[in-house]
């Protein structure tokens, strides 16, 4: 099994998304995150969707979103040459005066930000990639996560290709 | 420029579009659409349902190759076209279904008769449009033909909301449409189809497996040249019955679950394989693994997304079926190519067909599954068209009526729609009225859409439905004879209706025969009848479809008649 990372340029029309992952239902594939957003263009938006199969299934996912007739362009990203990140939000509980401290510092050690800090809670935000996240998560999770929101990953390769 | 309503120019932009039939139901939401079709010169056929309208258009499509058109009401008479829309799509039918939907400001709201047809729809068409401004209708229209008809075809779905039928507007008519992400044909690439022509010519037991799209394609002189030049056996899938015309010598006839034992034999010994417009269907090769064991595979198919999906290939050609044949047919002339007709492959290929001509063991029996089969061919003449039904019956097509003229037969083979065989006839007959049209019919499948006789009769539309009557859902029967240990439930139909006084209550011609004397009448009184003609042929409800590749098998282990 492997990671994919699947750039779709697609129509910016009503029903786009629908019609997406629907295929990946309907064919049994596996989403894992999915991210869209308009393009420069506003006919246009790019969806970046990462999927976890073998490779037969990664090349028939491929031909699939392909073979829409709403999808411009397919691209499988190499992800040894794509910026590839994700932008988190958590809500951290703070019980203990030192809480707020020891946040702040974790969150430093990430070059994640910190948001509404409270006497009780403090948000801290973080773009990196979903492993990194995945970390800080780790880290934050002994502190009481409230409350998480992650948009899941958008990619584009370097040098433009 | 004059301001028409959106139902005024779909029906002129349906006009444009040269189409002379619409199947449909009238309802609330489409009204405006039957208004203008009332002051229009295209031919409406009514149907008893919707479904029948949807079979009808995919039947007209698969025989002219343009996409037939159904209408439809809003809420539930969309939803009764879903099951023709997957049917066609599913076998890659060219059809465009046009549907009323609720007004644009009900949407949404859970209004009288609406239902989300474009969701529901979805995933069993090729793409769908709802235009929500009554100048967009003309350019959908268009786009709409444009997309079910090309690269491989399929189902189309616009659905149109009243107040955008009724909005009067500044309407154009686009002569062209380009859809950016839309690219329904490759040029087929010559060094792949060099790399196949090596292949075959270095292969010891090649075989052409000729699927559907040889027939959508019209591919059949091509076809027939290079298997001819080439000296190589033909098998088809079930879908590409009749490819390649079934009297040929170098036919064995479909492959699969119901083919012929000739065929089964062959393709499981074979070391290389043509396959041309196939998606390897599980009914036609049994289980993957097994079939590309040992066997290298050439894929010829307009649609990149088949290529390596079910089977593995050593060579992938993406093209138009007919355009990729020229090229091998224009490639194998430059080399002067000639292959002698002695070689041992060949040889053997028809000792095991003729063993098997001779040895297939068959029930003893007057109105047996084979002899009533080849009567029907007998009878009919070559260039006849036939659809079937699904079940036992489709399966004694398959293997008794060989088809003469290439693509004029015609089932749902994909999604297997019992009651899709009676429509479909009455389709083809209009877009063939110069044919004789039959339906090979089981009486399960027949009764699903039997009302269909209604529009038969009152719009001249007539065929013959050859009901191969054993009163029992046979193919269930089948499996629960077989691997069920005769625990039957479910399948009796208790001899019930009386098929001839169905007919009749019609004003159809409705014969029941005792011997194949009487069937050979009946078929030539159907050929000269201006009604549809219901020949019921009670057989034994006993006899099975065989050979018979049991699901998750192999083609080599067919179960034979004992």
């Amino acid at each position: 099994m492997v990671w994919a990372i699947l750039s779709i340029l697609v129509e910016n029309k009503p029903g786009i998304l629908f019609k997406v992952t629907h295929l990946f239902r309907s064919r049994n594939f596996n989403i894992d995150s999915i991210s869209v957003g308009v393009t420069e263009n506003p006919e246009f938006s790019k969806m970046t969707i990462t999927t976890l199969g073998d490779e037969k299934q990664i090349e028939q996912i491929v031909k699939q979103l392909d073979k829409m007739i709403d999808t411009i362009e397919v691209k499988r990203l190499d992800d040894k040459k794509t910026v590839f990140r994700e932008l988190s939000l958590f809500r951290v509980k703070i019980s203990k005066p030192s809480d707020s401290m020891e946040i702040n510092n974790i969150a430093n050690s990430f070059g994640a930000k910190v948001h509404d800090a409270r006497k009780d809670s403090i948000m801290v935000e973080l773009t990196a990639t979903p492993e990194q996240i995945n970390n800080l998560q780790e880290l934050l999770v002994p502190y009481g996560i409230l409350d998480v929101a992650r948009t899941g990953a958008a990619a584009l390769q370097r040098g433009g290709d | 420029m004059e301001k028409i309503s959106g139902a005024r120019s779909l029906i002129k932009a349906l006009e444009k579009q040269g189409v002379k039939e619409i199947f449909g139901l009238p309802g609330g939401a489409n009204l405006p659409m039957y208004d203008e079709l009332y002051k229009s010169n295209i031919r409406h056929i009514l149907v008893r349902h919707e479904q029948s309208a949807a079979h009808m258009a995919d039947g007209f499509g698969r025989v002219s190759r343009k996409a037939g058109v159904c209408f439809a009401t809003s809420g539930p008479g969309a939803t009764n076209i879903v099951t023709g829309l997957a049917t066609a799509n599913a076998d890659s039918s060219p059809m465009v279904a046009i549907t009323g939907q609720v007004p644009t400001a009900m949407i949404g709201r859970d209004a009288f008769q609406e239902s989300d047809i474009i969701g529901i729809a979805n995933p069993v068409v090729k793409y769908s449009f709802q235009p929500f401004k009554a100048s967009d209708v003309p350019e959908v229209v268009k786009k709409g033909f444009y997309i079910a008809e090309t690269g491989r075809p399929g189902a189309v779905l616009i659905d149109i909301p009243k107040d955008v039928q009724t909005n009067e507007a500044e309407i154009s008519f686009p002569e062209e449409v380009k859809i950016r992400g839309y690219h329904p044909w490759t040029d087929p690439d010559v060094a792949a189809i060099e790399k196949a022509i090596k292949l075959l010519l270095s292969s010891t037991r090649p075989v052409i497996l000729a699927g559907g799209g040889v027939i959508i394609s019209s591919a059949f002189a091509e076809l027939q040249s290079l298997a001819e030049m080439l000296m190589i056996p033909v098998v088809s899938t079930f879908k590409g019955k009749g490819a390649f015309p079934e009297t040929h010598p170098l036919s064995l006839g479909p492959i699969g679950m119901h083919g012929h034992a000739e065929a089964n034999k062959v393709m499981s010994e074979a070391d290389c394989v043509l396959a041309i417009g196939t998606r390897f269907s599980d009914r036609s090769v049994g289980t993957f693994a097994e079939f590309e064991k040992n066997l290298k595979i050439i894929h010829l198919d307009v649609d990149p997304a088949e290529i390596g999906k079910n089977q593995t290939t050593s060579v992938a050609i993406v093209g138009d079926v007919k355009a990729s044949l020229r090229i091998f047919v224009r490639l194998l002339m430059q080399k002067a190519f000639k292959k002698t007709e002695e070689n041992e492959w060949l040889k053997h290929v028809s000792e095991v067909k003729q063993y098997w001509r001779d040895n297939l063991k068959l029930p003893q029996g007057e109105l047996t599954a084979a002899k009533i089969l080849r009567k029907l061919r007998e009878v009919m003449p070559a260039q006849s068209i036939v659809t079937t039904e699904v079940g036992q019956h489709q399966m004694w097509a398959s293997l008794f009526y060989d088809v003469i003229s290439p693509g004029t037969f015609f089932s749902s083979t994909g999604l297997g729609t019992m009651g899709w065989g009676f429509p479909a006839a009455i389709g083809a007959k209009a877009a063939r009225p110069d044919l004789p049209v039959v339906d090979i019919a089981g009486d399960g499948s027949f009764n699903m859409t039997e009302n269909s006789l209604a529009t038969s009769v009152l719009d001249n539309l007539p065929v013959i439905v050859f009901l191969v009557n054993n009163y029992t859902l046979g193919m269930v029967a089948q499996w629960q004879r077989t691997f069920y240990d005769r625990r039957m439930i479910g399948v009796d139909q208790k001899r019930c209706p009386d098929y001839c006084k169905l007919a009749e209550s019609y004003g159809a011609q409705g014969i029941r025969v005792g011997d194949l004397n009487e069937l050979g009448q009946a078929i030539k009184s159907g050929l000269k009848s201006d009604v549809a003609t219901v020949i019921d042929i009670p057989i034994d409800p006993e006899e099975d479809v065989l050979p018979f590749v049991a699901p998750g098998t192999s083609l080599k282990d067919m179960i034979l008649p004992s």
